[in-house]
C-alpha cells in the first residue's frame, strides 16, 4: 500500500481498520525484513489457518503485524508459537473470539527465552511498562484481527470485551524453582510436561485479572483456605467444573508455602480440598437465585475446577500480599483447552 | 520550489488480502407447503424450547421438519453436518437461545 507524502501514515492505518484502537508502527518493507530476521522460518511458511475466516497465515503476515504491534525481531518466535497454540481445535480461537463473554487468549511464557528477550515476570507483571509482554500479546491479536478478520462489532460481538483482547502476555517468575539446592516447586511448563530448559508458551482462555487480597495470613494453611475462598467466586460462584481458572501467585504469597516446605503437588492437593463445593447451595433457585445447576444435581459435592483445570503461575513484584485470579471460559471439547507449544527459533 | 516527485511510503498489507465474493440470496420460497425445513440447534440452553415451537408452527403450515444439532455452540458446525443439512433440506433455521 502506498501512502502519499501529504498523508499521515498513522492515520492511514487507522482509516483502513488495521489497528486495535492504539496507533501502530508503519510496516515498511525494511522493518518487516528486519522482523523476519528474528526467525529461521521462511517468509512464505504457513503458520496456521487463521480464524475466524480460516485463511492461511504466513510467517510474513505475522511479521507485518508484529512490526505494527511494536515487537522486536527476537520476539517473533514467541508470537509464532503463540499463534500455533491458539489456532488449534483444542484452544478454539474461533469460539474464544466470537463468544459474547469478555475473554481472550492469556499467554504465559516459560524457559530461558523469557529473560533473554526481556520479558517481565516481576513488578507490574500483568500491567504496563514492558515492551515484550505487551507487544507479543498485541501482535497475536492484530494477526487475528487483520489476517483472520476477527474485528469487534463484526464476528467479535463481546458484551463487554476485556483488556485480555488487547494484549495479555507475561512470563512466569522461575526464580523460586532456581533456588540453591533446587526447589520442589515446578514451573507451569514443567507441570505441563516440558523440561525446564525448553522455551514454552501456554495459551489459556481467560478474562481480565482480578486481585485477591490476603494481608493477614502468616501460615500456609490459612493462606490456602483464603485463596480457595476467593477462587470459588471465579466467573460465578454458581459455576463448577465447567470453566477453568488461573491463579497468579505473588512472591510474598508464595513464600508462605515455600516456608512450610509445600511443593506444588501439596499446594494443589490442599487447595483442591478447600475448593469442594456443596451443590445444595448453588442449584437453580437456592438463595432465591435462578442461575445455577439443575435441581437434580442437589446433594452432591463437586470440585470448583475439573482436574487440571486450575493453572498456577508464580509472578509479580517482590512486595505485596496479593495474588491474582484469571477466570476462564467453557473448558474441554465444549470450549477451550489450555494449550502449550514449544517456542522454536 | 522542489520539483522532485513527492516521497511516498510503501506499507506492507497486514491483512489476508482475500477478496470476498458477493453471492445473490437464494430465491425466497413462495410457500412452506411440501418443503423440508432443517432446524439447527446450536446447543445453547433453551434452544430446544424455541425450536420445538417452530417445529409445531411449521407442521401446521405443511412443512416437514428435520432436527439437527451442533456438538457445541462455541465452534463452527462440522463440515459433515453442513453437508447433511444442505443435501436433505430446502431451508434451514438456526437457533440461538439462552
Amino acid at each position: 500500500m502506498e501512502v502519499g507524502s501529504l498523508e499521515d501514515e498513522a492515520e492511514a492505518m487507522f482509516d483502513r481498520g488495521w489497528t486495535d484502537g492504539l496507533p501502530v508502527v508503519a510496516p515498511t518493507e525494511a522493518r518487516v525484513a528486519r522482523m523476519l530476521d528474528g526467525t529461521t522460518r521462511s517468509a512464505d511458511d504457513v503458520v496456521a489457518l487463521m480464524p475466524p475466516a480460516l485463511v492461511e497465515c504466513t510467517v510474513e503476515k505475522v511479521a507485518v503485524n508484529a512490526v505494527m504491534a511494536g515487537c522486536r525481531p527476537e520476539y517473533l518466535p514467541v508470537v509464532l508459537a503463540a499463534l500455533e497454540a491458539i489456532c488449534t481445535d483444542e484452544f478454539n480461537m474461533h469460539g474464544v473470539l466470537a463468544t459474547t463473554m469478555g475473554v481472550g487468549p492469556v499467554f504465559v511464557v516459560n524457559g530461558p527465552i523469557a529473560e533473554r528477550i526481556g520479558m517481565n515476570a516481576g513488578i507490574n507483571v500483568l500491567g504496563h511498562g514492558n515492551r515484550a509482554n505487551l507487544t507479543i500479546g498485541r501482535a497475536v491479536q492484530l494477526v487475528v484481527r487483520n489476517v483472520g478478520g476477527g474485528r469487534p462489532g463484526e464476528i467479535d460481538r463481546a458484551t463487554h470485551g476485556s483488556p485480555a483482547k488487547l494484549s495479555f502476555c507475561f512470563a512466569e517468575d522461575e526464580a523460586y524453582a532456581d533456588r540453591d539446592g533446587g526447589s520442589p516447586w515446578t514451573t507451569l511448563a514443567e507441570d505441563r510436561g516440558f523440561a525446564r530448559s525448553t522455551d514454552v508458551v501456554t495459551a489459556f482462555c481467560g478474562e481480565a485479572p482480578r486481585i485477591l487480597v490476603d494481608q493477614r495470613s502468616r501460615t500456609a494453611d490459612s493462606l490456602v483456605r483464603s485463596l480457595a475462598d476467593g477462587l470459588r467466586a471465579a466467573v460465578s460462584s454458581r459455576v463448577v467444573t465447567g470453566m477453568d481458572g488461573m491463579l497468579v501467585l505473588s512472591p510474598e504469597h508464595m513464600s508462605r508455602f515455600a516456608d512450610a516446605d509445600w511443593d506444588r503437588a501439596r499446594f494443589m492437593d490442599e487447595l483442591g480440598a478447600h475448593l469442594m463445593v456443596d451443590t445444595d447451595a448453588i442449584v437453580s433457585g437456592a438463595g432465591g437465585i435462578e442461575e445455577g445447576l439443575p435441581e437434580a444435581m442437589a446433594g452432591l459435592t463437586l470440585p470448583k475446577f475439573r482436574p487440571g483445570g486450575l493453572l498456577v503461575v508464580h509472578a509479580g513484584g517482590p512486595a505485596g500480599l496479593f495474588s491474582s485470579i484469571v477466570g476462564g471460559w467453557l473448558n474441554g471439547p465444549m470450549g477451550s483447552e489450555p494449550t502449550s507449544r514449544e517456542i522454536t527459533p | 520550489m522542489n520539483d522532485t516527485a513527492p516521497a511516498t511510503v510503501q506499507l506492507l498489507d497486514p491483512t489476508s488480502e482475500a477478496v470476498s465474493t458477493d453471492r445473490a440470496l437464494t430465491a425466497r420460497k413462495p410457500s412452506l407447503e411440501g418443503l423440508t425445513v432443517g432446524l439447527l440447534d446450536i446447543n445453547k440452553p433453551r434452544g430446544d424450547v424455541f425450536l420445538d415451537r417452530l417445529e409445531d408452527q411449521l407442521g401446521h403450515r405443511g412443512a416437514a421438519v428435520l432436527r439437527f444439532a451442533k456438538p457445541t455452540f462455541t465452534k463452527p458446525a462440522p463440515a459433515d453436518l453442513r453437508h447433511e443439512i444442505a443435501t436433505q433440506c430446502d431451508a434451514v433455521i438456526e437457533a440461538l437461545a439462552d
